[in-house]
């Protein structure tokens, strides 16, 4: 029967060769995207392939490949030419298991016409992303695009513009992640931008609107590629990246560890792994961690790393706005996400960016269940008219609305201080916080003893006098206490237990908000 | 307080001792302007252990601490504690009203002075006398008269001691030193004679460096013990240090304790003691235990003390001097001859007789003391570091291990002390099994935080030269010569890291697999497999196969096989394992996302990598990030600060030419030019505080 078949598909064949050694053809092609030359190439410029990449980021034999026959439908400029269509066009897509679990895949061939988006390259990845929606599974994204493909115009950007559309509907309800491997530039900047979190390759990934010679006709600005929009610029200066990597196979390990951390869906729980540490384990260095003088600094990353699971915590934009840090982490091997103000940064003051870094943070954990435990110590927001030319009440907002709006399990430690408006921000009982806790050294109120005392007692003699009064009345967590405004005053050694027993009981909490078309956060 | 005074039984029990302990420590800048030079951490972590006997003892005890002290361990286990006053010391150790007011309020009968402040300040043992309350220690005339080298030295050849040939006076200038050298002969040994511990400390076997040795011995003696005279003396080539343990009442009687050997030193500072020493025939015992004891007697010396010995090869030994101070190594005479010293402190305090007679002190097994230190031991055998014990924990579940420390976890140890972090002790009942037990606790001692030496130590007490007793001041620069560049591993044991490395790797990623209660994950058909994994570590890069069965793993790295087993805790900062049916503790110190692993092995860390094969193979490809040029940056080697920059943008400086002099634990340390160049740029001056690594001077 098979010989029959055969013989019948090569009669109908052109090339006089059978349908199964087309499809073996096909695929060999697809298998060598753009050609060995065109693969050195990529070597040499310290980049993997599309499928180097794919092979590394998932389970060995893991990987199930979609559409590796889709050809672009380009018939202009030459493009119909056989030589210039390669079997799987741009894009490698597919699905396929990081330590077992499920995971929709696109990455980017750079080798085929230079990674661009085509009609095809677009429909394939919107194909995997419709369908990781539908069975609720994340969608990781390796961009190494010089943009659109050119040749096709519109039939590009409408492919751009249906990623895009895509991007927002997945939004909350599957995590996406997007790794810069290469340029992303133009409007294709836009899916990574949309997508929860963006990580870029050091000194091989760059991420701008229009590339330096367009910047130079513009503006007239000399600036390079890296400086525009390199790792560092946007890991530190923009905010646009959350993190970035040594190179692909650093990026892709990493990118194996963080997905460990997130939950497949909305609809699913956040991860819980086999968890060696124990989950009562005193941490005694944090008694003595918070220094005696309250305008002091202390490292906020020191308490984390003590409190939780093997001290290992994956932070999300360690280089900007340092004043706040975010990330994951575990606690008894339950995934959580951490926010905690930077004391050793301004103060830990809240700012513009800090807000934005936090608020953004605040609502990923909220929109796939996962606990936010909040470590306090903060001033207030940062004065001045940079700040308030900046909007720092818009963006400072975005915090508040972040935190208030979040029904997943809320767990706040305040350290030291938690003065102003600023207490109210950061996960305070008023805002639902589920369980606060006040270490001893907590200074909870309206400002400091000095600026308090200069208002309260203005004009008086003997101001030293009246802020010691202040500071025995406030600058201690009981003004707080027997309000109920935070539920103990808890030894700081003790911190990993209470948080570790609380998240347990908090793990069935339900709570929801009144039903709404969306909810306006001031953007 | 006056609830225990009340108390009827309070006087029965405790001889009417009541204890003050005066400390200072994590108070800001120390100025050291008495006769020792002492670091808080060792002063705290002798308070606690003065505090332990008198637990022992039934004496209730008191700290005094400064505001920011009220949370150190010393004021945490003493049963009362009394702050008296702010951080700057002139305000509270040094606030004799203030201490006397504590003394006062908690009706203290007796007074440990610590070291330094108040312990040689005759007012303040007049007004003790005064109120009635006991000086536990030697009396100030005694510390005064060996605290001074040159004193000390007279004193010593009037009561017979054997003392190093030397000029009995103060040297007036470089010239005058480089004339007495000539007389004596070199090599000559130049020193503050306020000195101690190493500082303010030259060798020099010419004239140049003679000159160069005075310059720099007064300047340390003058920012160390604001004295900088000094006096020179025959340099005793190759000798060992050895160290008389004495005890003396107050009723003219005083016994030897026989020797503790302290000749592992580096720059002049001891690194691992041991009681008894392997040098010493009875004979010689007894002669420098009678010395030291003739000594004591001619300074009508009360309490304990310890009369420092040069030996030479020859067994000749010579005085060097007499510490008044419970040193850091008296714990090991303690194991050896089973006395609690601090316990005989106090009862001579009390004005009680010796309890023992000298036929009474035997030497019972062996004690090995290692100084754990918060220092780099690839520099110079040991640059300071600085930082936060992130994690801490001493290997106290052992048995025969002792630790003194006055640190904990959360700690900060900072330049502005000495950077001891804790006296190790084990003790065996003979020399081996001492050593052996100390390279089992060195390996269980976690340390995190902070760079230390313990592969230092570790190399130390198992290389063969210390084992077999061949020792001498100068064992560091002469076992390596090269300065200490961390354990060399064998064949063997290089095959023990990779495979443990391997199955560690392994046991992470299997674990990483498990998700509990998770239903929409696809089993991993784990149990079955085998890894490929490709392992660098020193740029040598390594194929293994593993394969595993529950704990065990079976490494074959180039053809042979390595056994692993252990309970691949990965939360554990220890890592004990089975290697080939022997038992190892290793620990994890670094283990990433990316493969890294850092493991301490054997003392030493090591840095690896695994990958997996497809992982390794796809490296290659991987852009090489060019390391900085680093002959043309001149970068602080430790924390500390700034004494002197001796060059400006646009000279000219030679090849070894000093750059700038660094201070650091009142240490200093002359940086020079690694290649003739032109100077670009200067980034310090003198007075700054630099953090190790900072730029300090950039060549053109």
């Amino acid at each position: 029967y098979r010989g029959w078949c055969l013989q019948n598909a090569r009669c109908y064949s052109v090339n006089h060769l059978s349908v199964q050694e087309r499809i073996e053809k096909k695929r060999k092609a697809a298998l060598t995207g753009g050609g060995q030359l065109r693969i050195a190439a990529q070597h040499k410029r310290g980049k993997l392939t599309a499928r180097e990449r794919l092979e590394l980021l998932l389970d060995p034999d893991s990987f199930v490949e979609y559409d590796m026959f889709v050809e672009h439908r380009c018939s202009d400029f030459g493009m119909e030419a056989d030589h210039n269509k390669y079997p799987g066009d741009s894009v490698v897509t597919g699905q396929g298991r990081i330590n077992g679990r499920l995971v929709y895949v696109f990455s980017q061939d750079f080798t085929v016409f230079g990674g661009s988006l085509s009609g095809a390259h677009a429909q394939k990845v919107c194909k995997v992303m419709d369908q990781a929606m539908m069975v609720g599974a994340p969608v990781i994204g390796l961009n190494d695009s010089g943009g659109a493909r050119i040749q096709e115009g519109v039939e590009s950007l409408a492919g751009y513009a249906d990623i895009f559309l895509r991007n927002v509907m997945a939004s909350g309800v599957v995590p996406q992640i997007s790794l810069i491997m290469g340029p992303c530039a133009g409007g294709a900047v836009y899916s990574p931008a949309l997508t929860d979190f963006t990580f870029m390759v050091k000194d091989t990934s760059y991420l701008f609107i229009t590339g330096p010679d367009v910047v130079k006709s513009v503006t007239n600005e000399d600036v390079t590629q890296e400086e525009l929009g390199g790792a560092k610029t946007h890991t530190t200066v923009s905010g646009v990246a959350h993190r970035a990597f040594e190179n692909d196979v650093d990026a892709l390990l990493n990118l194996r560890d963080f997905f460990n951390f997130l939950p497949l869906s909305n609809k699913d729980p956040a991860p819980v792994t086999e968890c060696h540490d124990p989950r009562d384990r005193p941490v005694p260095g944090l008694d003595t961690i918070v220094p005696f003088e309250s305008t002091k600094a202390y490292d906020m990353l020191d308490i984390v790393h003590g409190v939780l699971d093997e001290r290992e915590f994956f932070e999300i934009m360690p280089n900007y706005a340092k004043n706040i840090v975010v990330g994951f982490a575990r606690m008894n091997g339950r995934t959580v996400g951490i926010v905690g103000n930077q004391p050793k940064v301004a103060s830990g003051c809240l700012d513009v960016n800090s807000s934005v870094k936090g608020a953004r943070f605040v609502r990923f954990c909220d929109a796939f269940n996962i606990p936010i435990i909040t470590f306090v110590d903060v001033p207030g927001f940062l004065p001045g008219t940079a700040q308030e030319y900046g909007g720092i009440i818009r963006h400072g907002a975005k915090l508040l609305y972040a935190f208030a709006e979040a029904t997943v399990p809320k767990i706040t430690v305040i350290t030291r201080k938690a003065y102003g408006g600023a207490y109210d921000v950061m996960s305070s009982k008023h805002l639902r916080g589920d369980v606060n806790y006040a270490w001893p050294s907590a200074e909870v109120a309206v400002m400091g003893a000095k600026g308090a005392v200069q208002i309260i007692f203005r004009g008086k003699e003997n101001q030293a006098e009246a802020e010691a009064e202040y500071v025995e009345k406030f600058a201690n967590p009981f003004p707080a206490a027997v309000r109920g405004f935070v539920d103990d005053i808890i030894q700081p050694s003790t911190t990993r237990k209470r948080l570790c027993r609380d998240l347990e009981v908090l793990a069935s909490k339900k709570q929801t908000n009144p039903w709404k078309k969306h909810a306006n956060i001031p953007l | 307080m006056a609830a225990y005074r009340n108390t009827p039984g309070f006087q029965r029990v405790l001889h009417a001792v009541k204890h003050v302990c005066f400390s200072k420590q994590r108070c800001g800048v120390i100025i050291c302007r008495y006769s020792t030079v002492y670091d808080p951490n060792e002063k705290v972590s002798l308070i606690i252990r003065v505090i332990k006997t008198c637990k022992k003892m039934g004496i209730k005890t008191v700290a005094v601490h400064s505001d920011v002290d009220s949370s150190a361990v010393h004021v945490k286990v003493a049963d009362e504690a009394v702050c008296v006053g702010p951080a700057p010391t002139s305000k509270s150790y040094l606030n004799m009203d203030a201490i006397m007011n504590a003394i006062k309020q908690t009706g203290a009968q007796a007074v440990h002075p610590g070291y330094g402040f108040l312990s040689e300040n005759k007012e303040f043992a007049k007004r003790l006398a005064a109120e009635g309350v006991t000086f536990i220690g030697p009396d100030t005339h005694a510390i005064q008269a060996m605290g001074d080298k040159i004193e000390s030295k007279l004193i010593a050849k009037a009561a017979k001691v054997n003392t190093i040939p030397g000029f009995d006076g103060v040297v007036k200038d470089a010239e005058e030193a480089v004339k007495i050298a000539g007389e004596i002969g070199y090599p000559v040994m130049i020193k503050a004679s306020a000195g101690g511990g190493g500082k303010g400390m030259r060798i020099a076997w010419n004239d140049e460096e003679t000159r160069e040795g005075f310059r720099f011995s007064s300047q340390e003696a003058l920012s160390s013990f604001g004295d900088d005279r000094l006096l020179i003396e025959k340099f005793i080539d190759n000798p060992r240090h050895i160290e008389i343990q004495v005890l003396a009442d107050k009723h003219g009687d005083a016994l030897w304790l026989n020797e503790r050997e302290c000749s592992i030193q580096r720059r002049n500072q001891k690194v691992v003691e041991e009681a008894p020493s392997t040098f010493l025939d009875p004979d010689t015992r007894r002669a420098m235990g009678e010395q030291a004891v003739s000594l004591a007697n001619a300074v009508k010396y009360s309490s304990a003390g310890t009369v420092e010995f040069l030996v030479d090869s020859k067994k000749n030994f010579y005085f060097l001097e007499m510490n008044t101070r419970l040193q850091v190594e008296h714990p090991i005479t303690e194991c050896i001859t089973g006395l609690d010293l601090v316990q005989q402190m106090i009862r001579i305090a009390k004005g009680y007789k010796l309890q023992h007679k000298q036929s009474d002190i035997p030497i019972n097994g062996w004690a090995v003391e290692s100084r754990v230190y918060a220092e780099d031991p690839y520099k110079s055998f040991g640059l300071p570091s600085i930082g936060r014990l992130s994690q801490y924990q001493e290997p106290l579940d052992l048995p025969n291990v002792r630790v003194d420390s006055g640190i904990q976890e959360g700690s900060d140890i900072s330049i502005y002390y000495d950077p001891m972090i804790s006296k190790l002790v084990t003790y065996g009942k003979t020399r081996e099994e001492a050593l052996k037990k100390m390279e089992d606790a060195l390996d269980n001692y976690v340390i995190r935080g902070v760079t230390h030496n313990i592969p230092l130590l570790r190399e130390i007490i198992v290389h063969p030269r210390f084992v077999s007793g061949d020792i001498s001041t100068k064992f560091l620069p002469e076992v390596y010569p090269d300065g200490f560049k961390g354990h060399m591993l064998t064949a063997g044991e290089r095959r023990e890291l990779l495979a443990t490395a391997a199955a560690l790797y392994v046991a992470a990623q299997l674990r990483s697999q498990k998700f509990l209660g998770d239903l929409r994950v696809s089993v991993v058909p784990a149990e079955s497999r085998q890894w490929e994994l490709c392992v660098e570590l020193d740029k040598g890069v390594h194929m293994l196969g593993v394969s595993r069965s529950g704990n065990n793993y079976t490494v074959e790295i180039d053809g042979e096989k390595v056994e692993v087993s252990g309970e691949w805790n990965l939360a554990s900062a220890l890592l004990p394992i089975t290697i080939n049916g022997k038992h190892r503790t290793l620990q994890c110190l670094l283990r990433t996302a990316a493969g890294e692993i850092s493991l301490q092995y054997l003392g030493t860390s090591f840095k690896l990598r695994v990958l997996s094969n497809l992982a390794a193979s796809l490296s290659k490809h991987m852009p090489e990030k060019v390391p900085e040029d680093t002959s043309s940056i001149l970068r602080s080697p430790m924390p500390g600060s700034v004494v002197a920059v001796s060059v400006k943008p646009g000279d000219n400086v030679a090849e070894g030419q000093e750059i700038c002099v660094i201070e650091a634990m009142k240490m200093q340390n002359s940086m020079t030019a690694a290649k003739t160049a032109k100077v670009k740029s200067v980034h310090c001056k003198a007075g700054d505080t630099v953090g190790e690594g900072d730029l300090l001077v950039e060549l053109e």
